[in-house]
């Protein structure tokens, strides 16, 4: 008969207890639904979708070259050497003196009038950004050698060596009375060189 | 052009017509009067109806174009530049534009080496520099990213070049003088998310943007700029990117020159400094009054143009009621205020703006104007929320070298002449 009474009790206990489990599982779910909200959008988000980027893949696009030299590969070229690929390559576009266009003036004094290109006038007229020269107004030699390296030719950039970046930028220099005939540039000769736009430099970054 | 047509259209139908009512006279003649209407009513009806009413219309097409006879809306060559098939400027047809969003097929383009032809599989937007976490990301993952989808315009920092530079004010249309600008809803990833993931060190302040176009072209951004309100835009206009525009992806740099948005976008280097690319170095550089060389002014200033009427055109009758509409935008904010003169600046009146007025967005101005058929001068000053207010061409030019063009934005006048056209003035 106790047992009975404490069998029915034990089964009355354990019934409650499985319905309080299931009422407490339920209220836990419900509790978990119920904060379920979303984040708003802030620079706090946990996105991380991105894979790691490779220091060997850095390295074959890391082509920036910097005013301080950052970047510079080895190598060297002179005038002499730039002025022979300028003949082959750029010539047909910058003139025969950087000057004539139709592509950007690569020597002498920005604006409207120079005694040293007295058609100077027309050429503008006919090319008005001729107005504006990399000699006059580019301020670090190491943008010469980035650019030129990175987009010279137009027609097929990418396709010089560090050398001739160099020659080139030798040659250009050279135009420009910046070096003389017989100057070699290389990755530390490029970072004495001193532009005239330099001086003028005004930074406006608001 | 096509008005002699329509001419042309119009005599055919009048003899159709003729044609049809001597038929029922005759008809009638013939006929007692009781018996006319039942005649009448056995009649198609389709005699006094254009073609197009009368025969079935044409299947759709998988993608859509402008009507046949909206053609001759499109981009044009800029004149003033040095056209090389690689280096190519487009302008917009402005004019065309009574609305802040520029079609996509229509919106002004400027490339410095042609527009790659780049395979979104193999595209990839790398971060490195000063960063804790190196990364690069797919174009499919960044799907994935939170995206916002403003409403901005675009601007060349040449636009206008021309009217800063021309000692005539040369007559040329309001797309061949000023077509460097349009607008444009743009979807994208905001850059913090990104920079946040890859872990931008203290020593961190610039950003070297590039793109993967054949002549890799770079811009420094100070990180501040990209932090704040700068975007990857996978998006134009609910469509793709068009490769003009920088598919599979383009840096959008909200109210900065257009030549920073770099195109065709494939790596962000963290840096301490500047590299003075080519462009910051040259062409994208303002030459002061004082000889001084002006670098890194990305802001597009405070602008507006009179689109309707504007030059080349003409005014249809010598006199009566037109209403004056423009475009204005800030590089800086929201339009503010738009007014217009129509005698040379003396007076000013103000014009209604149509929203929606979002900042360093296009904002459409017009005004009503019962024109009295005498010569006038009309012009449109914009003032933007910070206080900006456009300057005169004089005052413009007081600042900059004679040959100093970008960042052109002064008041734009046009002359209209007695007989109608409209013509580029300077005031």
């Amino acid at each position: 008969m106790c047992n009975a009474i404490e069998g029915e009790m034990h089964n009355f206990q354990s019934n409650l207890l499985k319905h309080l489990k299931a009422i407490s599982t339920a209220y836990v779910v419900l509790f978990i639904i119920g904060s379920v909200s979303l984040p708003a959008h802030s620079q706090d988000l946990d996105i991380n979708l991105a894979q790691p980027l490779l220091k060997s893949e850095i390295h074959d696009i890391d082509i920036t070259i910097f005013p301080d030299g950052k970047n510079l590969p080895v190598g060297q070229g002179s005038v002499i050497e730039g002025q022979l690929l300028y003949k082959n390559q750029c010539q047909m576009c910058h003139g025969e003196n950087g000057i004539e266009g139709p592509a950007a003036r690569l020597a002498g004094t920005d604006g409207w009038f120079s005694f040293s290109d007295p058609l100077r006038i027309l050429r503008i007229e006919k090319y008005p950004v001729l107005l504006i020269s990399v000699g006059s107004l580019w301020p670090y030699a190491t943008s010469i050698f980035d650019y030129i390296r990175r987009a010279m030719p137009h027609y097929a950039p990418k396709s010089l060596s560090d050398n001739d970046s160099y020659a080139l930028t030798a040659y250009i220099l050279n135009l420009n009375d910046i070096v003389n005939d017989t100057y070699i540039l290389d990755k530390d000769t490029i970072l004495t060189i001193e532009m005239p736009a330099q001086k003028r430099s005004e930074l406006d970054v608001q | 052009m096509k008005r002699p047509l329509s001419a042309a259209n119009a005599s055919t139908k009048l003899s159709t017509r003729r044609g049809f009512l001597l038929k029922s006279m005759a008809v009638g003649a013939a006929l007692p009067i009781s018996a006319l209407a039942p005649t009448q009513a056995a009649h198609a009806i389709g005699e006094s109806f254009p073609d197009w009413m009368k025969t079935p219309g044409q299947a759709v097409n998988e993608y859509g174009s402008v009507a046949r006879y909206e053609k001759h809306i499109t981009r044009v060559k800029a004149q003033d530049t040095a056209q090389t098939q690689l280096f190519s400027v487009w302008h917009s047809p402005i004019q065309n534009q009574p609305s802040i969003i520029t079609p996509n097929g229509l919106h002004f383009t400027v490339s410095h080496n042609g527009v790659p032809n780049i395979d979104p599989e193999q595209h990839f937007l790398k971060i490195h520099g000063l960063v804790d976490k190196p990364i690069k990301i797919d174009m499919n993952t960044l799907q994935r990213y939170p995206m916002v989808s403003p409403i901005h315009f675009l601007e060349c920092a040449g636009n206008s070049a021309s009217n800063a530079v021309s000692l005539s004010a040369l007559d040329l249309s309001v797309q061949a003088l000023t077509g460097q600008v349009s607008g444009a809803q743009y979807t994208g990833v905001p850059l913090k998310y990104l920079l946040k993931e890859a872990g931008v060190k203290t020593a961190g302040k610039w950003v070297i943007a590039e793109g993967a176009d054949g002549g890799s072209h770079a811009r420094s951004i100070p990180l501040s700029k990209l932090l704040d309100d700068a975007f990857i835009a996978l998006y134009q206009n609910g469509e793709r990117l068009r490769p003009e525009q920088g598919y599979p992806m383009r840096l959008l740099i909200p109210g900065w020159e257009g030549n920073a948005n770099v195109k065709w976008l494939h790596r962000l280097e963290v840096t301490d400094k500047p590299a003075y690319t080519k462009d910051e170095s040259g062409l994208y550089s303002d030459i002061l009054a004082s000889g001084k060389i002006k670098r890194f002014s990305f802001h597009m200033d405070v602008k507006s143009v009179i689109t309707q009427p504007s030059g080349k055109m003409q005014l249809p009758a010598q006199k009566g009621f037109y209403e004056i509409s423009g475009l204005a935008w800030s590089g800086y904010g929201k339009i503010k205020q738009v007014e217009v003169s129509i005698d040379e600046g003396k007076n000013w009146s103000i014009a209604t703006l149509h929203g929606p007025v979002l900042s360093k967005s296009l904002t459409r101005f017009s005004i009503p104007w019962q024109w009295d058929g005498k010569e006038r001068v009309i012009l449109s000053r914009a003032t933007d929320e910070l206080g900006h207010v456009q300057p005169t061409r004089r005052q413009w030019r007081e600042q900059y070298a004679s040959y100093s063009f970008n960042h052109f934005n002064a008041i734009q006048a046009w002359a209209v002449n007695s007989q109608g056209t409209v013509e580029n003035y300077y005031v």
